[in-house]
């Protein structure tokens, strides 16, 4: 098998006195689709945040595509990398938000086009040609001029999943995104997501929509103050899960 | 639910949906105090039209007159120059308080104390007394060879002091607003912003500064037209400012009343016309804030003027249609 895309291993990262990860060891191979589970707490969103260099993590290792997170390593010293670098690696990484951020004083369309144009050099006419392209595929093609306080929720988060997916990313991470939303409005946040995954694109889902991990996701991951705690398929999942915890967070959710 | 489908009561209700016309509630008190507010109002009107120590015809004369003119120049410059110098040393400063390096946000914090906690009018009698401090002003490395000597007394004109008084007071205040602004901007979108990608500068500059500016910019107004006023306080050290100006010909003629009115409609005027100007830069800086862009001032005087002919006062925004 090739090179995993996201290679943790023993990461523990604490705030202050509490540890919120607790070793977190696993892997996403390129292509795969991995949702994420777990009681509020558990460490996930922590976890999605380590991997674009969010926080910092303080033990164990991290890499993306072969690459340490925040990190560079020579010999056996490990030297902090610079803010370029870390922009960089950042750059390669798309994220998805549980509240969207998107910018409040751009449209859609500038939302859209701010990174490429800024970070990654594109000519304004090119990005915004892949910008509408973007905004059509994920059905708003007629809401390039409006601003975020003019759509609603859905709509903005499915701005911010073009907005992301402006910069090319090779990893695509997203933190509750439907977490935010009206039940009625989950629904076309999931189906774009959907599409990205059946498009071949490497994804770490924190999520709790059970119908989509089962449906979209190759492996789901369970965690519990701050470590994983069971993996597996999503039929594994939703016919036998093993650890007791597992089957307890299950029964509540589903 | 398809076993039992809902079948809501859609009879036809027997009240018609009809526009309510009821006979409004009188309102005896409004009717009272605004016969009190117009007696007032005439009272004043006729002091100012018939008294004859206001002397009209003196303002009159001298409201254009070169002097005065030449002081609202001075006035205007100064309160431009100082807004300028206090905006962007309160960037610099607001961003310095914000720095992890406590040096350099101690630095910041000490600034503010020094020039808030003492009064601007002795600010600026120090200002202009500086070469007695400092009578040579020397340009070079910090305690290596200078470059250039310059004599404080003749570079620091009355102007030149009452400008780096005013402007260097004035970055202390803008500094605490700036501050308050950046803070104001969600934490999510400097997150998202890195998410991309973007440097700490870039993400400064294109996401947080201008979505801050929203909240900057109403007391920015603010201190501008207070600079505009406070820029009269130069008068001490003989700079020729609007209010100098004035003082200069009535000490002369002794129409010191006429003249104050000279300098106060001038005030005004530039007063009501820096409100305006704030208005539509606040309007500009709140786009994307709210599904609707506030109204200008015309389009409400037209709307209220309309509905008043209907007899009813929308609030703003009633009207617009929801998303």
């Amino acid at each position: 098998m090739s090179e995993p895309m996201v290679k943790a291993e023993e990461v523990r990262k604490r705030f202050g006195r509490l540890e919120v990860l607790t070793g977190v060891s696993m892997e996403v191979q390129p292509g795969e689709v991995v949702c994420m589970l777990g009681p509020s707490g558990s460490g996930k969103s922590t976890f999605l945040r380590c991997i674009n260099h969010l926080e910092k993590i303080d033990s164990g290792r991290l890499s993306v595509d072969g690459e340490l997170v925040g990190y560079r390593q020579a010999g056996d010293k490990i030297y902090e990398l610079r803010d370029a670098d870390v922009c960089r690696e950042r750059s390669e990484i798309g994220m998805v938000f549980q509240r969207f951020n998107l910018f409040g004083h751009m449209t859609a369309m500038e939302n859209v086009i701010e990174a490429p144009i800024r970070v990654k050099k594109v000519k304004k006419n090119e990005a915004a040609r892949r910008a509408k392209e973007l905004l059509e595929r994920v059905g708003l093609a007629d809401k390039l001029d409006s601003y975020p306080a003019q759509l609603s929720g859905g709509q903005q988060q499915r701005v911010a999943i073009a907005r992301a997916l402006a910069m090319e990313p090779k990893l695509m991470l997203f933190d509750e995104p439907t977490s935010a939303l009206d039940p009625e409005l989950v629904g076309d946040v999931l189906d774009v997501m959907r599409q990205l995954a059946k498009d071949g694109m490497t994804m770490i889902v924190v999520t709790h929509e059970m119908g989509f991990a089962r449906e979209a996701a190759d492996r789901l991951v369970m965690m519990c103050d701050g470590a994983i705690i069971e993996e597996g398929t999503p039929e594994h999942f939703f016919v036998a899960p093993t650890h007791e915890r597992t089957k307890q967070f299950l029964s509540k959710i589903l | 639910m398809e076993s039992a489908p809902a079948t809501p009561d859609t009879a036809p209700s027997p009240v018609r949906p009809e526009e309510i016309k009821a006979i409004p509630v009188r309102h005896p008190g409004r009717w009272g105090a605004a016969a009190i507010v117009l007696l007032f109002a005439a009272v004043l009107g006729q002091s100012l039209a018939t008294n004859p120590r206001f002397q009209w015809d003196i303002v009159r004369h001298y409201f254009v007159s070169s002097r005065v003119l030449h002081g609202l120049v001075v006035t205007l410059e100064l309160t431009a120059i100082s807004m300028a110098i206090g905006i962007v040393l309160g960037i610099v400063l607001a961003v310095m308080r914000l720095s992890p390096n406590p040096l350099v946000s101690g630095a910041s914090w000490l600034y503010i104390w020094l020039f808030r906690g003492t009064p601007v009018l002795v600010q600026i009698l120090l200002w202009y007394n500086i070469s007695a401090l400092y009578p040579r002003l020397t340009l070079g490395i910090p305690f290596g060879p200078g470059f250039a000597h310059l004599n404080a007394g003749s570079l620091i004109t009355p102007f030149v002091a009452g400008m780096l008084a005013l402007g260097l007071n004035e970055g202390a205040y803008m500094a605490e607003i700036v501050r308050a602004g950046i803070i104001s901007v969600e934490e999510g979108q400097t997150e998202a912003a890195q998410s991309l990608g973007m440097t700490r500068l870039q993400t400064i500059y294109r996401i947080v500064l201008p979505q801050a500016m929203r909240v900057i910019i109403p007391p920015t107004g603010n201190e501008t037209i207070s600079m505009l006023k406070t820029t009269s306080l130069v008068s001490v050290i003989a700079t020729t400012d609007l209010l100098y100006s004035v003082q200069l010909i009535y000490s002369v003629n002794y129409r010191t009343i006429p003249l104050l009115t000279v300098a106060s409609i001038w005030y005004l005027i530039v007063t009501t016309v820096l409100s305006i100007g704030q208005y539509y830069l606040e309007r500009y800086f709140g786009r994307g804030a709210s599904r609707d862009l506030p109204e200008t001032p015309l389009q409400r005087l037209r709307r209220n003027l309309w509905s008043l002919r209907r007899g009813t006062v929308e609030a703003p925004g009633a009207s617009a249609e929801g998303r």
